[in-house]
């Protein structure tokens, strides 16, 4: 049995003091936890979900463009930072697991941890409608 | 694979007649299996190791957990590093910006010291940890990251047979809202899952830890409640407060009876004490 890294240990702990919504991933993308705020715009409680690969969350919290499109999943702040180690930031639509849509402001960083060791992302976000 | 407590203090010795039963050196464990040896930090209990080459074969491993003084107070008075024919590796957590060596140079250093470290007549070798694994000898070693401020690592050591977690500065508890979270989540776990001896940082009491969160230890009681979840077998509590006297601790550790369960044996660390592990 391996524990995580401290550095996402801590990331989580985090999180569940924050009233901003926060979504930490692992390098891979994988889904780790999501805080009570983010709950409220996913519109799932994170112990339904649990973790899970970014094949699926980025399809199940349907992220979707000014004209109503789904998005690429390439095209999200935190997969470019997944994909580049580099802070990314965005506007888009999510459609929750209720069904509602909400604009969202997006700013993802990587989790660097000591020894510059890329252990995950993490993404703060807001409404903005 | 024996393990032989040499310091059991936290933060400061504190030798006088009211800590002479659990002992006032800071922070050193000695482990032996077959003719290697390694010593896990450097308080001020490393001073009881002699220089015994011949047993040895001029080879000796000092792990450390961290660099607060309390864990390498006894470095620059560990004889070994004084006899030009022995090879002394030091391992210790590495930093995001300053060298391991970088690091020891500020204590081992005017005027905090008196030589350099450089001057130490012994042949250094120096080796920076992270998330690792590594075998010294026929002993496999794993280091993680665990919650304390600054680099700090714990260390989980077997021989094939059996296993020793070393813990001894550690908070698992900070900002950690209970412990529904899944082993995983919690710092330290990987390392003291299962482990037959559990060395774990119990600094405080319930009523002290209150006002010393973040400060990186644990209490008595959290102690428990994190080897009651790592499932080890026997608990033996660390770092002991400075402040605190042999009768107080005898007492506050009557006072956490209800928290022990029959799958856990918990004692206090005794300075100088022997555990045989197969």
């Amino acid at each position: 049995m391996r524990a995580y890294e401290i550095e996402l240990i801590l990331s989580r702990q985090l999180a569940e003091c924050l009233s901003i919504p926060v979504f930490l991933t692992d390098t891979g993308g994988t889904l780790l936890f999501y805080n009570e705020p983010a709950e409220e715009i996913l519109g799932r409680r994170y112990e339904e979900t649990g973790e899970m690969p970014v094949e699926e969350w980025s399809i199940i919290f349907k992220p979707l463009d000014d004209s109503g499109s789904p998005m690429d999943p390439e095209d999200l702040p935190l997969v470019q930072t997944l994909n580049n180690c580099l802070p990314a930031h965005g506007s888009f639509w999510i459609e929750s697991l209720k069904g509602e849509n909400h604009k969202i402001s997006v700013t993802s960083f990587p989790i660097m941890g000591r020894g510059n060791r890329f252990l995950g992302a993490t993404a703060i976000f807001w409404k903005i409608k | 694979m024996k393990v032989r407590i040499l310091g059991t203090r936290g933060s400061l010795p504190s030798t006088n007649p009211q800590t002479h039963r659990y002992g006032g050196n800071t922070a050193c464990i000695e482990v032996t299996n077959d003719d290697q040896l390694f010593i896990l930090d450097a308080g001020t209990g490393v001073l009881k190791i002699e220089d015994e080459t011949t047993t040895f074969q001029n080879r000796y491993d000092i792990l450390l957990t961290h660099l607060h003084i309390d864990h390498i107070q006894g470095l620059g008075f560990f004889k070994p590093l004084f006899n030009p024919k022995n090879e002394v590796h030091i391992w210790g957590p590495a930093s995001s910006s300053r060298s391991l060596q970088n690091r020891l140079n500020r204590y081992l250093s005017p005027p905090l010291f008196p030589v350099h470290f450089r001057e130490l007549p012994c042949e250094k070798v120096l080796h920076e940890i992270s998330r690792s694994s590594f075998s010294i000898a026929n002993l496999q070693v794993e280091a993680e990251y665990i919650n304390h401020p600054g680099p700090t690592v714990g260390y989980r050591i077997t021989n094939g047979e059996s296993v020793f977690t070393y813990l001894p500065d550690h908070e698992p508890f900070l900002g950690n809202r209970g412990w529904n979270l899944g082993k995983r989540w919690i710092s330290g776990m990987g390392l003291a899952y299962k482990a037959d001896i559990l060395i774990h940082d119990s600094q405080y009491t319930s009523t002290e830890y209150p006002t010393k969160i973040g400060w990186g230890h644990s209490s008595i009681e959290q102690a428990i409640r994190f080897a009651s979840e790592a499932e080890a077998k026997k608990l033996l509590l660390f770092h002991h407060d400075p402040n605190h006297t042999d009768e107080q601790l005898e007492y506050i550790y009557q006072s956490y009876a209800g928290f022990k369960s029959d799958e856990l044996e918990v004692e206090l660390a005794i300075e100088g004490s022997v555990f045989n592990l197969r």
